[in-house]
Order: C-alpha cells, then structure tokens, then sequence
C-alpha cells in the first residue's frame, strides 16, 4: 500500500509572527520557515506504517514556493520515499490544495493519505476534509492512533470531551493531532541520502487545477492588545482581590 | 439570505456551542437548523425553542446517530439547495463536518470566524491569533464555522421554530462508529465553564498535577484546563488543552498555575475576563496578559490559595 502525505512549509512555530505595516499579511520576509507540526507528525505516522509492514512506500507531495523543496527534502531524509512539488508561488487557499491532491490521488491511488489536521499559518483545518470528500472517501480527523485492519483503518479520534472511533474502508483520509506520535528527527546520513531520492516539480496547470482564490483578504491586524494588570505581594494580597472581584 | 445552522447534540441535549453559532447566523438572515441524529426527537423538540429560529429540518436515522461526516455532509450538502450559508460551531464535530460540506459545494470556507462584518464579509483569526484577517467570500454560497466565545449565546427558549422531516442518502457505507470514551465528569466543560484552573509543565506529573490542581479547582467549582506543554508530558489528557490547537476559552476567570504563557496558549485563553497567574519567574510572558499577577512558588501558593478560599 501506498501513502500519500501532503507537507506545508509555513513559519517556524517558535516565530512570533508580525504583521505588515500596511496590513495586507504577515511578513514572511527573512523569517525561519519549517515544515508545519501537524504535517511532521503524518510524515511520521507513515513512516511507522511502512515500518510494520502495513505501507510499502511514502509519497510526500507540497504545493508552495520552489523553497518547498526544503520541506519535501525534510519529509524524504525522515523517510518519505519520494516527492512531488507543485510549484507555485500564489497563496493558494485548502480547496485548491485539495483539488491538486485530489487529481495526484488519482494517479498514486494511495491506501491513505496522511496530513496535519491544520497547518499553523492560516489555521484552516479544512484540506483533509475537502479531500475526503472530493474522493468520496472516508475521513479520520484529528487522529490519535492509527491502526490498519485488512481493508480498512481504525482511526481514534480526539474529541470534545474524550475519544472517538471510528472505521473507514480504505482509500481513507487521515488528519493528525498532536498525541498521535512524536516526530523522530532526520539523522545526518539521512539528510545526504535524502538529497538522492526522486522530486518531480510540476505546476497546478499539469493537473488542470484553477488556484484562483475564493477569499479575498481585505485586511490583516494585530489582535487587540491586552493590557498587564498588577503583580500582588503574596497569597493573601491574591485572596483579597479574587474576593473583590467575586470570583470566590 | 436562509442560513442553515448544524445542531451540535447527543440525540438527547442541544449541545451548548450551537447557541453561539445561531447567533452569528442571525446576523447573516433567516435562521435554519439541521438536526441529523437518531431518535432525537428532543433535540428538534428544544432546537425549535432557540430564540430566533425559523424552520428545523430533522433527519432522524440510524445513520446519523454518531454525526459521521460522511454521511451527515451529503445531506447538508442537499438542504444547502435552498439555503445561502451553512454555519456549523468550531468545535470538533463542526471542523469535522462544515470543510466536507464546503467541498461537496465547491465552496471555500471562512473558518472560525469572530465577527460578521457584511453578508461576506468576517474577521477570523490566523497565525495562532497573532493576526486577525478580515476576509470577503466570492463564493454563491457560504461555509461557516463559527468560534463560540466570540458570540453571545443566543437564548434557550422564546423561539417558535416549526419541525419538519426531511430525509437524506443515509448511510454512504463507508464508514462506521465503532466506540466513544467520553470523560464522565462532574465538573463543568471546559468551554463553556465560568471558571477555569490550568496548570503548565511546572506541575511535574500527572498525580502533581491532580494534586495541586484539583483542590482549588473543586473549591472553585472550575473547570481543569492545561497548557500543550503539560498535555504534551502526559500529565492530563489532550481534552484539556487550553490553546490554539486546542479549546478556545473565555471565562470570567481564569487562573494560570505554572504556565509560563506561549504564543499558543495564550491565544486560546486571552479573552477571558480576568486572568490569573501564578509563575515563580518574573518575566514569564503570562504576566503580560494577567490581570492578577503573584510571583510565587506555586507549590506553596496554590495550597495556600486553596485554604484561604
């Protein structure tokens, strides 16, 4: 079986990201960008896949900038076998990535596909979801622990209050949290082999995707900036005060 | 514009988030609700009775007991026929549900959005909230999900909603429930609590954590939250994670114990109404946001706090 494991390059999440003075985005100039969390963590999953057996190879595909091979090549020294770019240098919004992945899922008829519930820069958490259902295929969100079963895959969920299960036949999709595993990191020999390993570069057009964006960003802001309020001397200052406020 | 609403519930309650979210719909048009479960006949029962709301579509059937997406989309996807927008709660159901929907409609959607600014037109957060972007939609339709804290619940009763059956494709056959483990808890839920106690990694472990945490949160009668670092070493379960990637808050209070306030966290707890923090480093970034700030040890200050309540 085949997984396909889609793979974002977004701003560093140690980053404090700044927004620009004329308030048309956040200033992606000379600033650390890294594979996005979520995304390390499906690289991950499949990597574990393919080393019990259940997988046989991992195709790590990214639509983003020609820097985005930076980010396959981190995918493929963790062990993603090879890699697909789709190069564009547009913002492109999660339905057009879905379509793009749509059409490669097409070609790869992968058993899963394996991506990060959200990526950490427009917080979206809808391109799992969109895929899945321009497949016609089940979907796994936000998942804990992943378990292929013959034909299908058993999928815990995290949920508003606790944990869900659920089975989906295969081809399924496969969104990650947090708790799913902790990403291993690419040792140096990897990282030399990586750069030996096959990456296609191809555009949006060679799968007769139209990126036009749906959204129109008519501005972006700070957040409103809360102000620090006093530091008290000790417990029973604390006290007083959470009573003033009748809290308790 | 009709806006259809999906009813977050258990076959049994109308769950807490989807009040917020009829609000938002309001400000939008005419309000629809979607109930999609099995034998949920007091969910349409109590949806019908939300202040403002017009017509409820209830597809009751086996397969729409668990809220799967796969089959509860195609049937939204279908009402949304005659309906201009689809809204759904940022909860886990609505994220799960509403991108699905928006793909069947070939539809772009707005995400937890924080204000309707014109029929199009809505702020929502990005970058962990570090940014707020005011986005328009070019699409025919909308798809919506909606944060909660950032809209007033619209009341419980005083809505005169008419019922109305509707069917659906069923089960897509792809997918099924298997189990639940939802905590059982006599706390209140952690968005929707007035008071909530978090603890950061400073807690050490978990029975630490219970340890230090609980009491005060049962003096409080608060919620328990948790920063990614703590849910991250184990010490309490994902669930209670405060923060970008996990709940968004906003209660009256909120006490920060040993969180030292990153990026991440605080933009899931900054619009509670007064914070609390407890941090034995000065410089934490927790003190920049709390409005009660106490430079302490916090294994001798939380007891302390505890008794003294």
């Amino acid at each position: 079986m085949k997984i396909l494991v889609p793979v974002k390059r977004v701003i560093d999440y140690n980053v404090k990201p700044r927004v620009k003075a004329d308030g048309t985005g956040v200033d992606l100039a000379n600033v650390k960008m890294s594979m996005n969390p979520f995304d390390e963590i499906a690289v991950e999953e499949a990597i574990r896949l393919k080393e019990k057996g259940a997988a046989t190879e991992i195709v790590a595909v990214s639509v983003g900038p020609a820097k985005a091979q930076e980010t396959l090549r981190t995918a493929l020294a963790m062990g993603a076998d090879r890699a697909i770019l789709i190069e564009t240098d547009e913002e492109v919004e999660p339905l057009a990535v879905a379509k793009i992945l749509k059409a490669i899922a097409d070609e790869e008829a992968p058993g899963l596909v394996i991506l990060g519930k959200q990526s950490i820069s427009d917080d979206s958490n809808q391109t799992g979801q969109m895929l899945a259902a321009l497949m016609g295929r089940p979907q796994g969100t936000f998942a804990n622990t992943v378990e292929v079963d013959g034909d299908s895959v058993i999928v815990k969920r995290e949920v508003d209050g606790g944990l869900q299960t659920v089975k989906l036949a295969m081809p399924a999709i496969v969104t990650t949290d947090l708790r799913l595993n902790e990403p291993r990191y690419a040792s140096l020999p990897n990282i030399m082999k990586a750069k030996q390993k096959p990456l296609a570069v191809k555009t949006a057009a060679d799968y007769g995707v139209d990126l036009t964006p749906r959204l129109k960003t008519l501005k972006v802001a700070e957040p409103p900036v809360r102000q620090a309020g006093e530091k008290v001397a000790d417990v029973a200052a604390l006290v007083e005060k959470v009573k003033a406020l009748g809290i308790a | 514009m009709k806006t259809l609403v999906l009813v977050e519930h258990d076959n049994t309650n109308v769950h807490d988030a989807t009040l917020a979210v009829v609000t938002a719909a309001s400000k939008l048009g005419e309000v629809h609700l979607l109930v999609a479960g099995h034998n949920c006949g007091s969910v349409a029962e109590a949806a019908a009775k939300i202040a403002g709301v017009g017509k409820v579509h209830v597809a009751d059937d086996a397969a729409y007991a668990n809220g799967l997406a796969e089959n509860v989309a195609p049937l939204a996807a279908e009402l949304m026929g005659h309906h201009d927008a689809f809204l759904a709660a940022a909860t886990t159901q609505g994220k799960n549900v509403a991108p699905r929907v928006a793909a069947h409609l070939d539809v772009m959607q707005v995400s937890e959005i924080l204000s309707v600014e014109g029929p199009k037109t809505f702020t929502r957060p990005i970058y962990a909230g570090n940014a707020i972007a005011t986005v328009e939609s070019t699409d025919a339709k909308l798809v919506i999900t909606v944060r909660g804290t950032a809209f007033e619940k619209a009341a419980t009763e005083g809505g005169s909603g008419t019922v109305e059956a509707v069917g659906g494709a069923g089960d897509a056959g792809i997918s099924s429930f298997v189990s639940s483990e939802i905590a059982k808890s006599e706390r209140p839920e952690l968005t929707s609590a007035k008071i909530i106690v978090s603890g950061g990694r400073a807690l050490k472990d978990a029975e630490t954590f219970e340890a230090t945490i609980t009491p005060l949160a049962d003096k409080l009668g608060a919620a328990i939250g948790a920063s990614r670092a703590a849910v991250d070493a184990g010490y309490v379960p994902n669930d209670y994670q405060v923060g970008q990637t996990g709940k968004i808050v906003a209660p009256e209070a909120y006490f920060a114990i040993g969180i030292s306030g990153a990026i991440q966290h605080l933009a899931g707890m900054k619009d509670s109404k007064v914070i609390i923090a407890i941090n034995k480093d000065d410089d934490a970034p927790i003190f920049q946001v709390a409005d009660i700030g106490l430079v302490a040890d916090l294994f001798t200050a939380v007891p302390e706090l505890t008794a003294a309540l």
